[in-house]
């Protein structure tokens, strides 16, 4: 039984990853950026909320239904006013903006708020600490519960997104090819654009529930990021089904881990996503040299 | 007015320069064969009409209106359409998808998606595989059909035979005939001759960049054709318009 709650508890926290990564994966996918303020922008998004929130005395969800859209149009901008410059750069200039953003927001989050850690958890009421008691060995956080409906309705929902609507099918047509896309009437920037602002506002609703379940300070992005980018690369880049099963092989390697040994939590997530890596680049290497036995010398 | 004009256009790939002062008006109507050797800077000119390469001197106007440094997209939206060279297909996206693709610029006109199909039977039944998984006259009608969804005023094709087998290419021009003969505008790169010959009112043969014979399809022979298309010095009549 406490295996079985051990896997479930693993599962359930990798939602939380999944949802951290839907925006990393999408920004990916469609723009071939890695965007390293990932993690900061969610802590962005958390401070926000933690404002509104704190200066009006509203719940966190509502608080959260303000902030999507400035996030949104932070997405927007970001990828209008510094991406998309940086991007005719190639590959390495994107990556050293977005560290830059990184490191510009914790200071920035720093200034404003100062070193203290804070938490939404203190504005949600019950829902932080009440779980449903399947039995007296298992049971699941409510709010554990709400993250994970809330990652695979979110990774669902923009797969269906991206499959059915006329504007999804302009986005994975300028993610293949955006010179083409253009050529076909397709506004390639615009469409940049919008996906940056869809990906950031993911990032916030993340950022939003890291704030409920756990605590959060101006420098705890860096960590998410680790996390987001993790889950993204066990899953398969680009693809968001992969992503979630990503969030979800590190949340259960954490959660076993920390069970064999507290310390292991983040060892056994790092490890399986250094066993990932390594058996992609092994099938890779033996691919290139006519498959595994070949590779290895086995076949005659 | 032209529908096309294009005046003294330069393009370069990088220290290349691939078309060099180039200038011809294309009235609405018109099918122009675009002939030249490998390297002549066809494509280039196509592309450099569709917006897919900056021109670093001269100008292009449609419809009586400087596109220069239009985007590529509003081109579009004006009734300018490539179907690229390679064909140039998303695929990972179905045949259908592709071609809806297209359909998000809102030019209304004659071309619907039925209407693509039913020039291009072999879509048909296509419809929802993977373009990635084409043979190449699929690819290659599929292309041209996306182009057409976006209901053009002028259509550039560029090398539709290239790479594929005669009988795909004859299939493919027995499908066209009815745009063709339709009145639709359109430069056609193309490698075969006679192919071009056949299709055309108007031949115009570049050489290292340079309009170098330019004229109605009637009054040439293809040893003219031949000629120019390798620079020999007898093709020196130009504008036999």
């Amino acid at each position: 039984m406490s295996f079985f709650n051990l896997v479930a508890q693993g599962v359930l926290l990798g939602g939380y990853y999944a949802l951290l990564a839907c925006g990393l994966s999408l920004m990916f996918g469609v723009m071939r950026i890695i965007n390293l303020a990932h993690g900061d922008l969610a802590i962005l998004a958390a401070f926000l909320v933690f404002s509104i929130s704190d200066a009006f005395g509203l719940s966190p969800f509502l608080s959260l239904v303000g902030v999507l859209p400035i996030m949104a149009a932070v997405g927007w901008a970001l990828q209008r006013g510094v991406l998309e410059r940086s991007l005719r750069s190639g590959m390495l200039v994107p990556l050293l903006a977005t560290f830059g953003l990184s490191i510009a927001l914790e200071n920035l989050l720093f200034e404003a708020y100062g070193a203290d850690t804070r938490s939404l958890g203190g504005m949600i009421g019950d829902l932080a600490f009440d779980s449903y008691e399947v039995t007296s060995q298992f049971s699941v956080s409510y709010l554990a519960a709400l993250i994970f409906a809330l990652s695979v309705a979110l990774l669902g929902g923009l797969s269906i997104f991206l499959k059915t609507t006329s504007l999804g099918r302009a986005i994975r047509a300028t993610a293949e090819d955006p010179d083409t896309a253009e050529l076909v009437g397709i506004d390639a920037r615009a469409v940049y654009a919008v996906a940056a602002a869809i990906a950031v506002a993911t990032v916030a609703l993340a950022g939003v529930m890291l704030g409920m379940r756990a605590t959060f300070d101006p420098y705890s992005g860096p960590m998410q990021l680790i996390f987001a980018f993790e889950a993204v690369v066990i899953g398969g880049i680009g693809s968001l089904w992969g992503t979630l099963t990503g969030g979800i092989m590190l949340g259960l390697a954490q959660s076993i881990g920390a069970a064999i040994n507290p310390k292991w939590f983040l060892l056994a997530g790092h490890l399986t996503f250094l066993a990932v890596l390594g058996i992609r680049l092994f099938r890779d290497w033996a691919r290139a040299r006519g498959g595994l036995r070949s590779a290895l010398g086995l076949g005659g | 007015m032209s529908l096309l004009s294009v005046d003294r256009l330069d393009v370069r790939h990088g220290l290349l320069q691939a078309v060099r002062e180039v200038s011809f008006a294309l009235e609405e109507g018109e099918v122009l064969a675009l002939v030249g050797a490998n390297g002549a800077g066809k494509s280039t000119l196509l592309r450099a009409i569709a917006g897919a390469h900056q021109p670093s001197a001269g100008s292009i106007a449609f419809d009586g209106a400087d596109v220069t440094s239009m985007r590529a997209h509003k081109r579009v939206a004006r009734g300018i359409a490539l179907v690229p060279e390679g064909r140039r297909l998303f695929g990972d996206m179905s045949v259908e998808e592709n071609l809806r693709v297209a359909m998000r610029v809102d030019r209304r006109g004659h071309w619907t998606l039925d209407r693509v199909m039913e020039l291009f039977p072999m879509l048909i039944e296509r419809r929802n595989s993977l373009a990635g998984n084409l043979s190449g006259g699929e690819r290659q009608a599929a292309a041209i059909g996306r182009a057409l969804l976006t209901n053009p005023r002028l259509l550039l094709l560029d090398e539709v035979s290239l790479g594929l087998a005669p009988v795909v290419v004859e299939q493919l021009y027995k499908s066209m005939t009815s745009l063709l003969e339709g009145g639709a505008t359109l430069i056609l790169v193309e490698q075969e001759l006679n192919r071009a010959l056949s299709v055309a009112t108007r031949v115009l043969c570049m050489l290292e960049g340079k309009i170098v014979l330019d004229g109605p399809a009637k009054a040439m022979s293809r040893e003219l054709i031949v000629d120019a298309y390798f620079g020999l010095r007898r093709a020196a009549v130009q504008g036999l318009r």
